[in-house]
């Protein structure tokens, strides 16, 4: 480990030390934005450890979602809270490996299709299911506060940093590299790519489903309709995207400004907030092609080239 | 007579009715370098192509030191000890050219990993003949050099055998002499090398044997002088009498 490594850790310790200090100073207005914007820094962040080395953009965020917010409203009666998060990673990692086996050998566009159609296949089961047994939507009524929900993202958010710290170090992170650039070199070199998506993919579903099962509580009625909704899935890529995939800071880059500029707009217009969605897309593909990352990156080099 | 590397056995490939490649049988033996040359479409890239793991054949088998690669994927073969270059480069953009190397060594055949994979790159490259150039994005190297690092690749997971699809095509004159020196001095390395090339040149100085396809079957094997005399091979590539 170099003495940058060292430094960077402790930096993101530090960060997140302070962003858990938060709720001691308000428990209100500004606890619910901060919420919002953890639960979409880990969901950005997990997405891009997948999408980013890659370049498969998958829109199946709300799936793994979905299923998650549906493993608290079946379980937190029976079973201690602390398990439901572990319980729907686990689901989520075994959806992700069925999918990932079927689709990965899809490329492009037709990966894309397949995972926003993905959520939307779940979402019917799901119904289909409750409409047999006479259920409707279920209520999550617990003692577990907005401050708690946020505290477990918290510490969910150390986890998939660290994870993806470690991963870019990794041969795995290294073969999926190698992927995202050409795919027919890396099975020549003697990667495995079938394997090294699959793997990714499920550390990338795991996480959405726990961050889902995390949130329950905080929507009190769950139904499918809004818990497998493609706006979440879509939010999800056009944040990380903004931020930039290139950084494992970068997904969070783009969720603040993002958040913060929807939680403007639906408070004032609150029909406009998919003009937002438009808007931050074209401006990806005109303007910031590898997002904020991408611009941070631009204007480093210039500043060296001008310092020689 | 040297140990027997790469044994192809009955190979066959059927594109629906098309038949690519019938019956090729020849062998590779160790540190040996074997062209397979033909005129256009005679099924020499197939023949590559089923050797890497890129598609399995219809029939036959290859065997690399005994043991079956024919069907097998590609990343199995790499693993096994097969290693190729492209007949249109395949660099990785986004990477570095030490990265690029480091990409050979980390999956295939003999895996090295972390600083002795990047010190293994560096020391490649600079066999290859990168000299000073290594700290260049790729996208800004030059066409010879992108050559090279693709072949540094190659070698970096320390192959059996080692594919070239036409490496040496597109070079000028003078980067000729430079590419087939370079190869030739992998051979007094030790390697054993499969090129497949159009190179007359290249051929009649680098192949201790050629096989020779036409139509998808081998129609002549020997010493390039043995087989570029050959009538049938001279028929292949300029036509019969008649037609002349």
């Amino acid at each position: 480990m170099s003495a940058t490594d060292v430094r960077n850790l402790g930096l993101a310790a530090l960060a997140l030390g302070i962003a858990a200090l938060l709720p001691l100073y308000d428990t209100g207005y500004i606890l619910s934005i901060a919420t919002t914007m953890a639960m979409f820094t880990v969901l950005a962040t997990s997405w891009a450890l997948f999408s980013g080395p890659t370049h498969y953009i998958s829109l199946a965020t709300a799936a793994f979602f979905g299923l998650g917010t549906f493993v608290t409203g079946l379980g937190f009666q029976t079973l201690p809270f602390w398990t439901l998060p572990l319980i729907a990673a686990g689901l989520g990692a075994i959806l992700a490996a069925l999918v990932g086996m079927v689709t990965l050998r899809l490329s492009g566009v037709y990966f894309v299709i397949f995972t926003l159609g993905l959520a939307e296949l779940v979402r019917q089961i799901v119904t289909w299911v409750q409409n047999r047994t006479g259920q409707r939507g279920m209520y999550v009524l617990t003692s577990i506060t907005e401050r708690d929900i946020y505290w477990q993202l918290i510490g969910l958010a150390a986890v998939v940093f660290l994870a993806g710290w470690l991963i870019a170090r990794s041969r795995l992170g290294f073969a999926l590299r190698i992927i995202g650039n050409d795919e027919t070199v890396a099975k020549h070199a003697g990667i495995n790519t079938a394997l090294a998506k699959v793997l990714l993919f499920m550390v990338s579903g795991a996480v959405a489903a726990c961050v889902g099962a995390m949130l329950a509580p905080r929507y009190i009625y769950i139904e499918p309709s809004t818990a497998f909704a493609p706006l979440l899935s879509f939010q999800v890529v056009i944040m990380a995207l903004l931020g930039g995939t290139g950084r494992l800071w970068g997904p969070l880059a783009g969720v603040i400004p993002f958040t913060l500029l929807w939680e403007f707009i639906s408070r004032n217009a609150p029909n406009q907030t998919l003009l937002l969605l438009g808007l931050a897309f074209l401006l990806i593909v005109y303007v910031l092609p590898g997002g904020f990352v991408g611009l941070y990156e631009r204007v480093q080099r210039r500043y060296r080239m001008e310092g020689r | 007579m040297a140990r027997v590397i790469l044994e192809v056995r009955d190979v066959t490939k059927r594109f629906g009715g098309l038949v690519a490649v019938r019956d090729m049988v020849f062998d590779v033996h160790q540190n040996e370098v074997v062209g397979i040359i033909g005129p256009n479409g005679s099924g020499k890239s197939t023949m590559i192509n089923m050797i890497s793991g890129s598609f399995a054949p219809s029939g036959g088998s290859i065997r690399l030191n005994g043991q079956e690669i024919a069907g097998k994927p590609a990343h199995r073969t790499a693993q096994m000890g097969v290693a190729r270059t492209f007949q249109l480069v395949r660099l990785l953009p986004e990477l570095s050219v030490v990265e690029n190397v480091v990409a050979g060594a980390a999956f295939g055949h003999r895996r090295r990993w972390g600083r002795e994979a990047e010190q293994f790159a560096r020391a490649l490259l600079d066999r290859v003949g990168m000299g000073g150039q290594i700290n260049m994005p790729v996208a800004s190297l030059t066409y010879i050099n992108t050559k090279r690092v693709e072949l540094a690749r190659a070698l970096a997971s320390e192959p059996e055998v080692l594919l070239l699809d036409e490496w040496l095509a597109g070079l000028n004159p003078t980067e000729l002499e430079t590419g087939i020196a370079l190869i030739r001095s992998l051979r007094d390395d030790g390697r054993t090398i499969i090129l497949v090339e159009h190179v007359m040149d290249a051929i009649r100085s680098l192949c201790d044997r050629c096989v020779v396809m036409s139509s998808g079957v081998k129609i002549a094997e020997g010493t390039p002088t043995e087989v570029l005399a050959d009538a049938e091979v001279i028929r292949a590539y300029l036509g019969a009498d008649e037609d002349a």
